[in-house]
């Protein structure tokens, strides 16, 4: 039988805001434990919540950006369950009246564009970090993160493969980044999702039992524990069985999601209108207000990428990707005299292979955009060939210096003095007599071999344009 | 509608409360009765009423996001069952 995959996102994104959603908390990560828990934070009696607007700012800001309704009035409500990294034994999150609502984002896999829907984005506080390690009988718990903002966004179960997830997932980021409400820090947790993953009979309009895979935090793990999880599930119908809707937790070590609870004990929230809270209201001027001070974001970004540089649209989008890349890429052009296309050539190609083999972050390149544009120069004003340019590119790479000095060093710079490479020609012509003779008589594919010979006794400085020219005239 | 002994002790499972048997009963005798009080709302005439999410007609105030928290860990700690460099203790909790 042929399966379909259904998937449905939930993205947990911090916010980046100074202090908490509800106290006046630091949200600085990596602090001493329980250095910025306040009373609020661990829930002493008697203490109440007051909202952060930059919070709500925050969040208005991704509405608008994904085309969403923006409600002026939301509600917060209590989500309770027992845990000990939750100090009221209560969540405060929104539930029946959240601040976004049905939005939408587009995305592309395989070069086929596909909006998937945004049920909804609302506000919560995160909860603290229990510590298991170093223990025995007991539990460690740091309530430095319980109240830091999060939005959490649900997506419709749009997506229908691993591949379409991970774009979806990078999208966010990038948006959350471009935006600058989140710093969108995996490692730290500020970024997070679960997967709601079922599959049906390809062609069937019923929706499969879901199961739910729990705080994945890199886009290589939602492709795995995704395609994993599909495997499971057509493993279980196959062999006659029935998929059980419960939690799963993916295992990286391992590549496998295992069951962390079932439905059976499956949690009862009882949500409810938080009393500490009245309603939010938000003004349509201070919305107006938001949607003024957002961004370019990256689909206008890329327009005017092509339109301004004249890049084409493949090169444009892998340029918009990411906010970093942009500007990246803008002040390489300023630094190179605005070549953007050979700008874009050589971050879309060298920089992102060497990036990507190395397993850099682009802001952490050794090249630095001064540097790839003074490089760029060098090529363009013939100091160096295009294929010299990718030998300096690897030394500026390993020794973060810069393209004059790597040439000045190794002796690069490309030979145009035409007496010079005339001696190289004739000594070439000299010790391959046999060649040239077979190109005068008319074996056109050795001219290719006499030009790699020169080439290799220059050690690749010789100007090509300038070889091709002097063994052309002494071979007629 | 009323409140079983079931109920009850689904209730009291989810609050993390020990109920006894004879508790059990008690609770569900008295909780219907409460129960049976507030349905006599169910007569009312609610057609054109917005839901009320708080009682008081105010909105939520907002809050300029900014650092006010000094860190009081000390003090808190001394007043914790159990604390170590810096970490609350409880009983150890496995999902």
């Amino acid at each position: 039988m042929e399966w379909e995959t259904v998937i449905g996102l939930e993205i947990h994104c911090q916010l980046a805001t100074d202090s908490k959603i509800f106290s006046g908390s630091s949200t600085a990560f990596g602090s001493e434990p329980n250095s910025q828990a306040s009373a609020v934070d661990i829930a002493l009696p008697g203490v109440l919540p007051v909202m952060n607007l930059d919070a709500a700012r925050m969040a208005v800001k991704f509405g608008l950006a994904v085309d969403a309704t923006i409600n002026e009035r939301s509600v917060f409500a209590r989500k309770n369950y027992f845990y000990p990294d939750l100090p009221k034994g209560y969540q405060i999150s929104q539930f029946e009246e959240p601040i976004v609502t049905e939005g939408r984002l587009s995305i592309t896999v395989d070069d086929k564009d596909k909006v998937i829907g945004i049920t909804r984005a609302h506000l919560e506080e995160d909860a603290g970090k229990s510590l298991h390690e170093g223990f025995v009988d007991e539990t460690g718990i740091d309530l430095n993160r319980a109240g830091t903002p999060l939005i959490e966004i649900v997506s419709e179960p749009d997506m229908r493969s691993a591949a379409e997830a991970v774009a979806y997932m990078r999208k966010i980021h990038a948006l959350v980044r471009y935006l600058e409400i989140s710093d969108g820090n995996m490692q730290e947790g500020s970024f997070r999702c679960d997967a709601n993953v079922s599959i049906r009979p390809k062609g069937e309009k019923e929706l499969g039992t879901r199961a739910e895979i729990k705080n994945i935090n890199s886009f290589r793990f939602v492709e795995k524990a995704i395609n994993h999880e599909v495997e499971r599930q057509i493993d279980i119908l196959e062999d006659g069985g029935e998929v059980v809707q419960e939690t799963r937790l993916y295992d990286a070590n391992k590549d496998e999601t295992r069951s962390m609870r079932s439905k059976e004990d499956a949690h009862d929230y009882r949500y409810f209108p938080d009393p500490d809270l009245p309603p939010m209201i938000l003004s349509k001027e201070f919305i107006e207000e938001v949607k003024e001070s957002l961004p370019e974001l990256p689909e206008a970004k890329r327009e005017r990428f092509m339109e301004q540089y004249e890049l084409d649209e493949k090169d444009a989008a892998a340029l918009t990707a990411t906010r970093e890349t942009a500007a990246y890429f803008e002040k390489t052009v300023e630094a190179c005299n605005g070549d953007a296309k050979t700008s874009a050539n050589w971050i879309n190609g060298e920089l992102a292979s060497y990036l990507n083999r190395n397993n850099v972050e682009l802001e952490d390149s050794p090249v630095n955009p001064k540097a790839l544009g003074g490089l760029i120069e060098r090529i363009n004003d013939k100091t160096i060939s295009n294929k010299i340019g990718k030998t300096v590119f690897e030394s500026m790479w390993k020794n973060g210096s810069s393209a004059d000095d790597v040439i000045e060093q190794q002796g690069l710079k490309q030979i145009t003095d035409s007496g010079a490479i005339e001696k190289i020609v004739d000594d070439v012509l000299a010790s391959n007599a046999d060649q040239a003779q077979q190109y005068r008589d008319g074996n056109e594919k050795v001219f290719g071999f006499l030009v790699g010979q020169v080439m290799q006794a220059s050690k690749g400085k010789a100007n090509p344009a300038q070889v091709n020219e002097l063994l052309k005239a002494k071979l007629s | 509608m009323s409140v079983t002994e079931k109920d009850v002790r689904y209730v009291a499972n989810l609050a993390r409360l020990s109920v006894s048997d004879d508790e059990v009963k008690f609770y569900a005798d008295n909780l219907s009765r409460i129960v049976a009080l507030v349905e006599q709302m169910n007569d009312a005439q609610t057609d054109n009423v917005e839901p009320l999410s708080h009682p008081q007609d105010a909105p939520l105030r907002l809050r300029e996001d900014r650092v006010t928290e000094v860190d009081q860990r000390d003090d808190f700690q001394k007043v914790a069952p159990a604390a170590s460099d810096g970490l609350y203790l409880v009983p150890k909790v496995i999902e």
